[in-house]
């Protein structure tokens, strides 16, 4: 403590002591924190990272346990097998991250500029979902995209549909994923919209702006965190999950976390199963990283 | 330096006819008529809520009116959308657009309208309010009078036919406020367009504006130069609002050439007929603080009879180095402000001092008597029990 002189180094020493524990107080905050990080995640990330580099004892046996070998050729070995179900993911997360911008965004917009007094009941139903679980919901969609749903009937009836049904094809999965992330998308959305301040809008309106133009050229782009913020936090998940794919899809329709999920817990075959969980977080970390940089959300207020 | 004018264009009358918008609760603006001529710094003011703001928002077209019509020139804009109208904001808070760098929001207008080349225009609405060297910073980076100034290049670079400033002052210290009030006369004798300038700052509007319209509860109590309706208050409100006053209620005791003599609390006082803003025998009598002359009684001598005078006691006074401030209480318990110009040592009058109070009939003004003397004085010092319009202290001890 050199920017101290102590009249007696009694007093000296006290106020470094008060200095040090201030000093170290957000530590000791971040402490539970990181704990868990370290525990629950960078451990098992080498783990998992050693687990795809090893190779089973005896050749062709995944039950006669596993060897490590750093063996790379798991990966491509990998990729080679499963790179549709890796093109199909992100076909499928991206055009689910589309839909589910396509519906949050009008509604977020309503909750935040038009919603008045029904504004908190609202923000209540876009969280509602949350009541019940991922997979019930999941299940729910069976019911209601079934052959003989009213849905279906419906929409078959006005010849919209190329295979005359909706389960089991592409189209249930995607739209089941944009269902499942919709609140993820929504909420961020309207926390960007219910900040901007609605001055610049009149302001945009009074320079000659039309409420498109001044939709596009002011409040999009004062959403744009939001934007980012919801995409990502659909993306992200969507492109790893599993659970639609598996319920609302066909055979065809598998997506990469079935395939993660049936290496690990069917095939056993844990370094490929770890390989590709490897290569996806890489490959979305890759893409989010672009994202965010091609955004340029740090621009913005 | 020589610049070439940066805003050419047709400039036009502003006409309110029967203007007026309600709320739930509220009337806000009460059937307005107002022409505001084509080339005028007009200042719409009045204290907060009086429907100035209202009435600003509904030229620029963000607020719809109740009833009523907006011309301008011969077009009637009342049913245009804001983005229609030839008519620009200085929005209060300046509302910048913080995505958008200082020369995007200057162009954002051009831009809506389809001009191709902006870079000369921005560029020289730029210069004209000093800016040019931060055309590519982001509003965010810019100190409160800079920001200001962008606010007034990004509305004026239009060339509507009338700018609205709603308060564009109101966010900036009082040195930099003196200032911008001198900066933008300057921009408005410059391009000569019409300025519609919301304010509830009397000093602001007096130093600016070529018009004053004192607004109160929805409706122009007074209009008029700065300087004929401070010399001329025909109301309490614009009395206490614009400037201070003391006034004292009185009766007409008589009528003679030019002159209403009224009587008031047993002392007679002349005023020029024309500075009556009644023809009722119930009159206010008004003097501005700063014409009235005080002297120490022992020094007065025999009053001057051409002169209203009263007599009283000084209770407070503040030497604020221009002037001295003084209370003084008269024989009926009122006390009166008075602002003496330090001219001379000499002149000075003691706290206690019985003093003698005289001003030229010519600086007396007289109002409706059934008038609220406390109009327009700030609802804070009524409470506190300061005595700055002058007027209410003869509600509560002489009435």
């Amino acid at each position: 403590m050199p920017a101290i002189v102590p009249t007696t180094t009694t007093t000296g020493s006290v106020e470094a002591t008060v200095r040090r524990s201030k000093r170290s107080t957000p530590y000791v905050l971040l402490l539970p924190g990181l704990g868990w990080l370290a525990f629950f995640f960078v451990v098992p990330l080498f783990a998992s990272l050693a687990t795809s580099l090893q190779v089973p004892i005896e050749a062709g046996n995944p039950d006669g346990g596993f060897t490590q070998a750093f063996e790379i050729s798991n990966y491509t070995q990998a990729i080679a097998q499963y790179w549709p179900q890796f093109v199909r993911s992100y076909v499928f997360a991206g055009l689910a991250t589309i839909l589910a911008l396509a519906i949050a965004y009008p509604l977020a917009y309503f909750i935040a500029f038009k919603a008045g007094k029904y504004r908190n009941i609202m923000l209540v139903l876009v969280v509602a979902p949350f009541f019940c679980s991922f997979l019930i919901r999941t299940y729910a969609w069976k019911t209601i995209l079934a052959d003989q749903s009213p849905v279906t009937q419906f929409l078959n009836f006005l010849h919209l549909l190329p295979d005359d049904r909706i389960l089991n094809t592409p189209l249930a999965v995607i739209t089941g994923i944009a269902y499942n992330f919709l609140p993820f998308m929504t909420l961020p959305l309207y926390a960007a919209l219910e900040r901007i301040d609605f001055r610049l809008i009149e302001a945009g309106n009074d320079l000659y702006g039309s409420p498109w133009t001044t939709f596009r050229k002011v409040t999009f782009p004062l959403s744009l965190p939001g934007v980012v913020a919801g995409t990502l936090l659909t993306f992200i998940p969507a492109v790893g999950d599993f659970i639609n794919a598996q319920l609302l899809g066909s055979i065809k329709d598998k997506m990469i976390g079935n395939v993660i999920d049936s290496q690990f817990r069917i095939v056993r075959d844990y370094p490929t199963a770890s390989a590709l969980s490897f290569m996806l977080m890489v490959s979305v970390l890759a893409i989010v990283f672009v994202y965010i940089r091609r955004a340029g959300t740090e621009d913005l207020v | 330096m020589a610049r070439t004018p940066v805003v050419t264009g047709k400039v036009e009358d502003l006409h309110l006819i029967g203007l007026t918008k309600q709320f739930a609760t509220m009337t806000a603006v009460d059937s307005l008529d107002l022409t505001i001529p084509a080339g005028s710094f007009f200042a719409l003011l009045g204290p907060s809520g009086c429907g100035k703001t209202t009435t600003l928002r509904m030229v620029a077209g963000l607020e719809d009116p109740t009833a009523g019509a907006i011309l301008i020139g011969a077009q009637d804009v009342t049913q245009l959308r804001p983005y229609q109208r030839p008519v620009n904001t200085v929005f209060q808070s300046y509302a910048l657009f913080p995505h958008l760098d200082i020369f995007e929001n200057v162009a954002f207008g051009l831009r809506r309208r389809g001009v191709k080349d902006v870079k000369k225009p921005v560029e020289d609405m730029l210069e004209l309010v000093e800016l040019t060297a931060m055309a590519r910073r982001k509003p965010g980076q810019l100190s409160g009078g800079q920001q200001q100034r962008v606010a007034v290049a990004r509305a004026l670079i239009n060339q509507p036919d009338v700018l609205l400033l709603d308060e564009p002052l109101g966010a900036l210290d009082l040195k930099l406020r003196r200032q911008m009030q001198i900066e933008l006369k300057r921009i408005q004798t410059e391009v000569g367009i019409t300025f519609v300038h919301v304010t509830h700052d009397q000093e602001e509007a007096m130093t600016m504006a070529d018009t004053i319209a004192v607004m109160n509860e929805g409706r122009i109590e007074q209009m008029g130069s700065p300087a004929h309706i401070y010399e001329n208050p025909r109301t309490a409100f614009v009395a206490n609002f614009l400037g201070q006053s003391n006034l004292f209620p009185g009766s007409v005791v008589g009528r003679e050439s030019g002159f209403v003599v009224v009587s008031a609390f047993g002392t007679t006082f002349r005023i020029p007929t024309s500075r009556v803003a009644t023809t009722g025998d119930s009159v206010v009598v008004g003097v501005r603080p700063e014409k009235v002359t005080i002297r120490a009684a022992s020094r007065a001598g025999e009053p001057d009879p051409g002169r209203n005078s009263l007599t009283g006691v000084v209770t407070d006074a503040s030497f604020t180095g221009l002037s001295t401030q003084y209370l003084v209480r008269t024989a009926w318990g009122q006390e009166l402000q008075v602002f003496s110009q330090n001219l001379s040592a000499d002149d000075v009058v003691r706290l206690g001092e019985d003093v003698a109070l005289s001003f030229d009939p010519s600086h007396t003004f007289g109002l409706d008597g059934s008038e609220d003397l406390t109009a327009g004085v700030d609802k804070e010092l009524l409470e506190l029990g300061h005595v700055v319009g002058g007027g209410d202290s003869s509600v509560a001890v002489g009435g």
